[in-house]
């Protein structure tokens, strides 16, 4: 149906034109569903945008062809062009949140594309909309129509997305990373409503991601993509059976898992070729571990493997043995001693104040009584939904956010409270790595200035001979050369920068380092990097981690204990192997079965959760957790949960249990 | 909404009475009334008793703050501060120096000033969106480009070219309509057609860039992607969406100048003799009448929170967002 | 050989302690490379770096206007030096012909009479009512008045082929440097834009070499009422207009970039009290503001006469004074966009690294904060300096500006405008004023572009 010939896009910057897309090929069939799989920069978005000649201002369309059933798209006038746009084609964005105009109603938003394609107008108009907003699953859509965007929440909004694509009753489908921006149970919704669709309406589906997961749930065949240039394309189960492309085998191995825990995982080493740079033969050459001389000369052709199975590799060979290669970084069985860090019911509570004198009249709940405690040389992973209070924790735990009660205490000494100097001596022992490696270095300070800043804060290294020593060693423990001193952070990656991040909170040997979301920034390849990095770390130095995040295969690759957050409150925690394996909150269950697992086989139990997070200025009464729990009973309305232990190391807070 | 705008209100109070301080500070703090008295009378007309007079005539003999000469509420009252700024909350703003009431006079005024600065407004808004909505939907094309460079060099151009160049021109040299004065009644009109384009043209350059750089901004924004990816047409992308979204901020930068219209142009209209506000100030100025110059600076803070209580008021009009808080 | 006693006044060390601010500047930005980067893109843009040109143009002259002294008057021997209570600036000796040469009243530029016709005395005809000869303008011509075309044509040409000539030599010694560092480009090509610079020069000096050249024959841009050349009074206007522009930002941007940044920061009760402030002052109209403070002042300095020797010093003071006022009157602008931008930086996760170092707040401020905002200060730093040589025009024409003895635009355009009226009408000096002020205020606003093209961040992603 869609058929793509050697399409290349560029983008102009000054009088140079550089090839972001480069000579890509490949169709879609009605009803089925194509996967661009890629990291970030390869060119995957740009190319759905120049299918819908929607490219930016710089984006210019260089050659190739692009053809819906037949009918050529590219030598369209602009006019005839928006007869395709949102009427026989449509696409869906990253960004539910900035997507959807603000000032115009959802009904204005609906209507526009009736009008402009259907040519509906009135009540026929709105009976249409209401119908298409009940099919993406919103309740109550009479009224939702009349609603603007900032009244909904995340999820409804990429709903309204989805109904606005489908009301030119298109046909085809164009998803921009349409979960990427949303939390695991969202996008479990939004997936199934999409496959749902998918299936009712017959569409052919283009789905941009970098989420082998959401490739998995979805695709019918992939193709993957690398600078700007498709390396491989295969069925579904080619691709998850018989990766070909160096490439691809190496993505699947930088994933983290469970069955990878303790081991070091498979990283892409260097970096993709920036587009002004590219090599002229195979654009994987340098990083790949298969390489020839022949591939740094000729750029790979197209190779059929199997049935409908295309690669663009040299290379002929199999798969290498997983794990080969791999070895244990860590010790899984570290003793959990006696924990020098004891959390205990801590708060954070935002007021929120109105009218004239600035009155509180509520507070935001975003820590609602958390206690923790974390000992020497393992990781704790703090785990939940955005919005539900985690960053709030790991920056409470460091005073960087006065707490509203509780206590913290290191070593038996409370830093609630502490001032000045004392407070000081107390942060020597913990450091907080961020999560966007983009705002966490002053871009005006050189990283050897970045890193030694807090030697100097906290009287480290007074003598600086020492202090430049030390910032060299520093940088060799993480991996960068010792020339990056006098450099600035503009010049490095989103990895190196992670990296020069965790060097300067090593810099004042910190017994706790707390990671907020470190790696959710990164690419797949890089995370494995930052991963193994961490680990190494934590082996060499005994360094325990307090690890936020949200991505449940990164908790199963590398924590020890697992706490589960949910509006401002754990949930679950206990062992690894106990929250993961047997979870008995029915949130924990929910989330893990949420989460899109790049396997063929992933579709074990599915748990839907409905709804989305409520807002922890107004949590629900009794356990938080009711409204969307599929076992709710009757006194999950009245009380909250007290804790139940399951084992001496586990405990949950839920009814159903105990 | 009543309750809001009553809080608003409240709000504007202390800074009210900021503003209030600071000028009795720099009418009465920073020069004596012994000083002011000196500089009306002239060099040669100063006498101690000459300057007593001149105070007791203007009520300028009274201690400044605090009158430990009176009992109870008079030593508050019967202050220079309380007469002379704090009167002034209720409309008293005493006399001129030529004995005129100055509130009176401020209410004749005020009809010649908006006369033109109402014009004026509208019809400047107008031109300047018009113009930068057209160089936004032409934008990076030499028209562009052309259009921003006119913008720059018309913001280069002194206010006072546009003004004596106007005058000179279409006043002198074409003899259209009257150099300056004003009529009653319908006969204003052939006064006011020349300022009102003057000050049109004059701003255009400022504005149609400022615009033109809100629209651009938008432009980039991903709900007009969205709006293309649905097929709609450029002109409704403009117009339906992207107008939309940037009337926000061009709105509520504009609505805080509304009341202010009131205080007229002080160039305009003492280039056009009209017998507005602006005038009136200019006059004083020179004139070195401080009770005027006072009076309009109150009016005018005065003027400005009012015209900052409209725009919040116009935001919560215009933002659903905030409408909906 | 005649002594001279130095004379600094006010305004003279402040626009030198600009300049000094200036090159200090320069080698702190030559050594942070972030900068550096930014400046250079400044460079490579073509429109900015010809702005820039035509603006040093005005600062050199600026410059020279701003080392002042009085001449010795003569006395004789032995006796104590006396001084001439005129204080000169170098400016005024290098053009000591134009400053000199005074007509009687009005003349049009090039002319050879006055404006006005007079009662000549002419020695065996009696009185005749006539346009009296000029006492300078084509004074070399005698009788051949009429040939004032050809000659003042033929000087010109003669000065700009030396213009000419001279930029040449310029040009063959910067293509000749540009070989040197980058053999391989051509001068079109080079990072720095040196053919916007070098074109630029060009039009200067064929513009200037003549005008100046002519300007000793004739008076280029006639006199005004008393007769004083119209090109001297420009060149002293400059002065005025760059130090109402340069000052005025000088005394605002430690008040806003310090309490913006405080605000912004700290939060709090501190917050709501700058808020406080600054909405305070911000909504007293500008120039009503402006009006009450100049009045007061006028009152102070009226009360005080002892407190100045001269009365270039007076007229100096009011000047700061005016520069103080307006830097009160905007700082608000700046101090608010730098709260606002603050707010946001100090959320950044950087900031919040540092703090979880212990890092104090004020070095927090100066080494994460005030860098990261530079480029805001920079910006509001050349994009207000135009606005103000314009308000420095209004503000003179509504009384409130320079002091009336002051050459300023202002003043210029102040005392010409009431000869519209006349019959022909006299609008030489109008002109002369307002295009001066047009090019130095195009040339700054089309430089603060550039500037904030190259700094704004969102312009550079």
């Amino acid at each position: 149906m869609l058929k793509v010939e050697n399409l290349r896009l560029g983008f102009t910057a000054g009088k140079k034109t550089l090839a972001a897309v480069d000579g890509i090929s490949f169709s879609i069939e009605k009803g089925e569903t194509f996967a661009l799989l890629g990291e970030s920069g390869c060119g995957k978005s740009a190319t759905a945008q120049g299918i819908m000649r929607l490219l930016p201002a710089a984006g210019r369309i260089l050659e190739g062809r692009v053809s819906l059933e037949g009918e050529p798209l590219l030598s369209l006038s602009e006019a005839d062009m928006r007869a395709y746009r949102g009427g026989r084609m449509a696409m869906i964005f990253q960004e539910p949140a900035t997507s959807l105009n603000p000032v115009l109603t959802v009904g204005r938003q609906i209507g526009e594309v009736l009008e402009r394609h259907l040519d509906l107008r009135g009540a026929a108009a709105t009976e249409r909309m209401v119908d298409l907003l009940r099919q993406v699953g919103i309740a109550d859509p009479e009224r939702r129509l009349t609603e603007y965007p900032f009244q909904l929440s995340g999820g409804m909004k990429q709903r309204v997305m989805i109904a606005i694509a489908l009301a030119g009753e298109p046909e085809l489908l164009i998803a921009d990373e349409p979960t990427t921006a949303l939390d695991v149970t969202v996008q479990a919704q939004i997936l199934d409503l999409l496959a749902k669709i998918q299936v009712d309406r017959g569409m052919g589906m283009l789905l941009i991601t970098h989420d082998l997961g959401v490739v998995a749930r979805m695709a019918h065949r992939i193709g993957v993509m690398y600078a700007g240039e498709l390396v491989e394309v295969a069925s579904r189960e080619e691709f998850f059976t018989q990766p070909r492309h160096p490439y691809t085998q190496a993505l699947f191995e930088a994933l983290p898992e469970i069955s990878r825990r303790g081991l070091k995982l498979t990283t892409i080493p260097g970096q993709v070729p920036s587009l002004a740079a590219m090599p002229a033969g195979c654009r994987f050459a340098d990083r790949c571990s298969h390489v020839m001389p022949v591939c740094r000369e000729v750029s790979p052709p197209w190779r059929e493997v199997a049935n409908g199975h295309t690669v663009r590799c040299h290379w002929q060979g199999e798969a290498a043995e997983e794990s080969a290669t791999r070895h244990a970084v860590t010790e899984l069985d570290i003793d959990p001693g006696k924990s020098f860090l004891q959390v205990a019911d801590l708060k954070v509570h935002f007021p929120i104040r109105k009218g004239f004198l600035q009155r509180t009249v509520g507070h935001v709940r975003a820590v609602d009584g958390v206690s923790l405690a974390i000992s020497a040389g393992r990781t704790l992973a703090l785990v939940g939904e955005s919005g539900c209070g985690k960053t709030t924790v790991g920056k409470a735990l460091l005073q960087l956010i006065k707490p509203t009660a509780g206590s913290v205490k290191l070593g038996g000494s409370e830093l609630v409270g502490l001032k000045g100097r004392r407070l000081r001596d107390a942060r020597r022992h913990m450091q907080m790595i961020f999560q966007d490696p983009f705002a966490s270095l002053n871009p005006r300070l050189r990283v050897g200035e970045i890193i030694a800043e807090g030697m100097g804060a906290l009287g480290v290294e007074t003598d600086s001979a020492a202090r430049a020593a030390a910032v060299a060693a520093l940088l060799q423990q993480v991996g960068l050369a010792s020339e990056a001193i006098d450099r600035y952070p503009h010049e490095f990656s989103g990895g190196q920068r992670q990296r020069i991040a965790i060097a300067r909170a090593l810099a004042v040997q910190p017994e706790l380092l707390i990671c907020d979301e470190p790696t959710s920034a990164l690419d797949v390849s890089v995370q494995a990097q930052i991963l193994n990095l961490l680990k190494k770390l934590q082996a060499e130095l005994g360094v325990a981690y307090l690890f936020i995040t949200h991505n449940f295969a990164v908790v199963e690759y590398l924590a020890h204990d697992v706490a589960v957050m949910y509006l401002g409150r754990i949930v679950e925690q206990g062992r690894a192997e106990e929250v993961l394996r047997s979870p008995r909150h029915p949130y924990t269950q929910a989330l893990l079965s949420a989460v899109p697992a790049p396997h063929l086989d992933s579709h074990t139990e599915l748990i839907r959760l409905p709804g989305e997070t409520p807002s922890p200025a107004k949590p629900p009464s009794g356990c938080h957790f009711h409204p969307r729990c599929p076992q709710a009973m009757d006194v999950c309305r009245l009380n909250y949960p007290a804790v139940t232990g399951v084992s001496a190391t586990h405990t949950v807070n839920c009814h159903l249990v105990g | 909404m009543l309750a809001y705008i009553v809080r608003r209100l409240l709000y504007a109070l202390p800074i009210l009475i900021g503003v209030n301080l600071v000028t009795f500070a720099l009418f009465f703090v920073v020069n004596t009334p012994d000083d002011m008295a000196r500089m009306q009378l002239g060099v040669k007309r100063v006498t101690p008793e000459a300057i007593e007079k001149w105070k007791v005539e203007r009520g300028y003999d009274k201690p400044l703050m605090f009158n430990s000469g009176a009992n109870g509420l008079s030593t508050v009252t019967e202050t220079i501060f309380f007469e002379k700024s704090a009167r002034m909350f209720v409309g008293d703003f005493g006399r001129a120096e030529d004995g005129r009431d100055i509130a009176r006079e401020i209410g004749n005024r005020m009809l010649p000033s908006l006369a033109i600065a109402l014009p004026t407004f509208i019809l400047g808004l107008f031109v300047t969106i018009t113009f930068a909505l057209t160089l936004a939907f032409f934008r990076a094309t030499a028209f562009d480009f052309w259009g921003v460079v006119l913008c720059v060099a018309a913001m280069s151009i002194s206010g006072l070219f546009y003004i004596i160049g106007g005058q000179y021109l279409i006043s002198k040299v074409w003899r259209l309509v009257p150099i300056s004065g004003f009529g009653d009644g319908l006969e204003a009109w052939r006064f006011l057609i020349l300022p009102v384009l003057i000050g049109v043209v004059s701003g255009i350059g400022s504005s149609t860039r400022w615009y033109r750089t809100i629209f651009l901004e938008e432009v980039s924004k991903d709900y007009v992607r969205t709006a293309r990816a649905k097929g709609l047409p450029e002109t409704l992308v403009f117009f339906r969406h992207i107008l939309r979204n940037a009337l926000i901020p061009i709105l509520t930068g504009v609505v805080v100048v509304i009341p202010m219209l009131f205080m007229g142009s002080l160039l305009t209209e003492s280039f056009f003799g009209i017998p507005g506000l602006g005038s009136y100030t200019i006059d004083a100025i020179n004139a070195q009448d401080f009770s005027v110059v006072r009076s309009m600076v109150f009016i005018g803070s005065v003027l400005y929170i009012v015209g900052l209580i409209l725009t919040d008021i116009s935001y919560t009009l215009v933002d659903p967002r905030i409408r909906f808080e | 050989m005649m002594g001279f006693q130095v004379v600094v006044l006010w305004s003279d060390i402040l626009i030198w302690l600009l300049v000094a601010a200036g090159v200090g500047v320069g080698v702190l930005i030559a050594k942070t490379p972030p900068l550096l980067a930014a400046w250079r893109r400044v460079g490579a843009n073509r429109v900015g770096m010809a702005s820039a040109t035509v603006l040093l143009a005005f600062i050199l002259i600026g410059l020279l206007d701003s080392l002042h002294y009085r001449a010795q008057l003569e006395s004789k021997p032995g006796q104590k030096a006396v001084y001439a209570i005129e204080v000169l600036s170098v400016l005024d000796a290098l053009a000591a012909p134009l400053r000199s040469r005074n007509e009687k009243t009005y003349s049009a530029p090039f002319a050879t009479r006055l404006y006005a016709k007079e009662t000549i005395d002419l020695p065996g005809q009696g009185t005749v009512r006539d346009y009296p000869r000029l006492k300078h303008g084509g004074k070399h011509l005698g009788e051949r008045e009429d040939e004032v075309a050809e000659d003042a044509a033929f000087t010109a040409f003669k000065a700009g082929v030396l213009a000419f000539i001279g930029w040449l030599g310029v040009f063959a010694a910067v293509a000749t440097v540009n070989r040197k560092k980058s053999p391989k480009l051509k001068l079109r090509e080079a990072a720095f834009a040196w053919d916007a610079v070098l074109l630029t020069l060009l039009l200067i000096l064929v513009f200037a070499v003549p005008l100046f050249w002519l300007s000793g024959y004739y008076h280029v841009f006639g006199t005004d009422k008393v007769g004083q050349d119209v090109l001297y009074q420009i060149l002293k206007s400059v002065r005025t207009g760059l130090i109402i522009g340069l000052v005025t930002t000088l005394v605002m941007l430690p008040m806003a970039v310090l309490l913006g940044i405080v605000a912004g920061y700290f939060r709090g009760w501190v917050d709501d009290l700058i808020q406080y402030i600054y909405t305070v002052l911000n909504s007293i109209p500008g120039v009503l503001l402006i009006a009450a403070a100049v009045l007061m002042m006028q009152v102070v300095i009226d009360t005080n006469p002892q407190w100045f020797s001269t009365a270039a010093e007076r007229a100096d003071l009011r000047l700061l004074a005016l520069c103080f006022i307006l830097g009160i009157t905007s700082w608000t602008g700046l101090c608010r966009l730098l709260r606002g931008e603050t707010l946001k930086l100090r959320e950044l996760e950087y900031i919040q690294a540092a703090q979880a170092f212990g890092v104090s707040s004020w070095r927090i401020i100066v080494r994460h904060i005030l860098p990261n905002l530079m480029h805001i200060v920079i910006i509001a730093l050349v994009m207000d300096f135009s606005g103000l040589v314009l308000a420095e025009a209004v503000l003179s024409y509504v009384g409130i500006g320079v002091d009336p003895t002051m050459t300023s635009f202002g003043t210029m355009i102040n005392n010409a405008r009431m000869e519209l009226g006349r019959e022909p009408v006299v609008w030489w000096s109008l002109v002369a004023a307002f295009s001066a002020m047009f090019i130095l205020v195009l040339a700054a606003n089309l430089f603060a572009d550039a500037v904030r093209d190259a700094f704004d961040p969102r312009a550079v992603a």
